[in-house]
């Protein structure tokens, strides 16, 4: 019990910020053509913000299973990196069905604090996944909700908080990294390729990102092999 | 998009990210010692996040000044370690302020 306490406390920061980021996501979906409530069960379904960002830009076109599928897998893959690194500090008792059911709530941010601990007690793990989850679901149902009711000029700016978190998330280990930095810029181009040039505009976003992502984490993993586990 | 569609969609949404998540907790106990397969894993984030967010961002407000603005804020807050919330607080904010300007003038 003191763990799962410890655990909702860690969470609330964590809550606060997806409450906010899962609110543009409300908007952006319901701006897609969803109606709200499609946008607020695919959130509590989801629980992901790159991944869900790329889901509903994949769903405006009819009949893309498979790249939903693949792009899902590659914009997701991190999370399976994450679940294999909490798994080796998962205490004896977080095992089987807790496993099965709390891994669904392995975000980047949740992975952020439990991998800052020695080991994860499931009450801890589940504890923090608390404030997290009520955010990302009553985030994006007021977003959908009052996606409408706001000023056009401020779901102007709104547009750009989800991007601003994506580049919290990179930027740091830039910093940390030169291998990262050089990831980075690949990245860059080869997205930018399939922006402008006429050739490759015709690939559709999801495809693009995945290529993208697969070709720049490629040529860091064969040129700057990490020679410890790190993150 | 029809109402069939849509669950199909959700389906493979909800039911892949579940699984990545999922399977790799429940099935792997011991260490992955590859270092390449390890590299891989460890630059793919970063990677698919650049990918998503460049161009993209740029075309995310109504005004691409107010967006050009708003992603430089952001790395700068970004690079002072500000945690994600404060970073796309700050970026919206800054986008708010040049687009609102640019409508005035």
């Amino acid at each position: 019990m003191k763990d799962f306490k410890e655990g909702l406390l860690a969470g609330i920061p964590i809550g606060l910020g997806y409450l906010s980021v899962s609110f543009t996501f409300g908007i952006m979906a319901v701006g897609t053509g969803l109606y709200w409530w499609q946008a607020t069960i695919i959130s509590m379904l989801t629980v992901t913000s790159a991944g869900q960002l790329a889901g509903i830009g994949t769903m405006i076109h009819p009949g893309l299973y498979m790249e939903m599928l693949i792009s899902q897998i590659t914009i997701n893959i991190r999370y399976s990196f994450m679940s294999i690194s909490i798994g080796q500090k998962a205490d004896s008792k977080f095992k089987g069905i807790y496993r099965w059911i709390l891994g669904f709530m392995m975000t980047d941010e949740i992975f952020g604090v439990a991998s800052s601990r020695k080991s994860v007690s499931r009450s801890f793990f589940a504890g923090l996944c608390v404030f997290p989850y009520l955010g990302w679901f009553l985030g994006t149902l007021i977003g959908a909700l009052l996606g409408e009711v706001l000023p056009a000029s401020l779901l102007s700016a709104l547009g750009i908080a989800l991007y601003a978190m994506f580049i919290a998330i990179v930027v740091p280990e830039m910093e940390k990294s030169t291998p990262v930095i050089i990831v980075v810029i690949v990245a860059i181009i080869l997205s930018c390729s399939f922006k402008y040039f006429p050739l490759l505009q015709g690939v559709s976003s999801g495809i693009a990102i995945t290529i993208c992502g697969v070709l720049a984490s490629l040529v860091g993993a064969i040129f700057f092999p990490i020679e410890e586990a790190e993150s | 998009m029809n109402g069939c569609e849509f669950w199909i969609y959700l389906a493979i949404l909800a039911g892949t990210t579940y699984l990545v998540r999922v399977i790799p907790f429940v099935a792997i106990k011991n260490k992955i010692d590859n270092k390449y397969v390890q590299s891989f894993l460890y630059y793919i984030p970063y990677a698919v996040l650049t990918a998503m967010t460049i161009p993209a961002v740029f075309y995310s407000t109504d005004r691409i000044q107010g967006a050009v603005v708003g992603t430089f804020t952001a790395i700068l807050f970004a690079l002072r370690k500000r945690s994600l919330t404060v970073v796309a607080i700050a970026a919206c904010v800054a986008v708010y302020i040049v687009e609102s300007f640019m409508n005035i003038i």
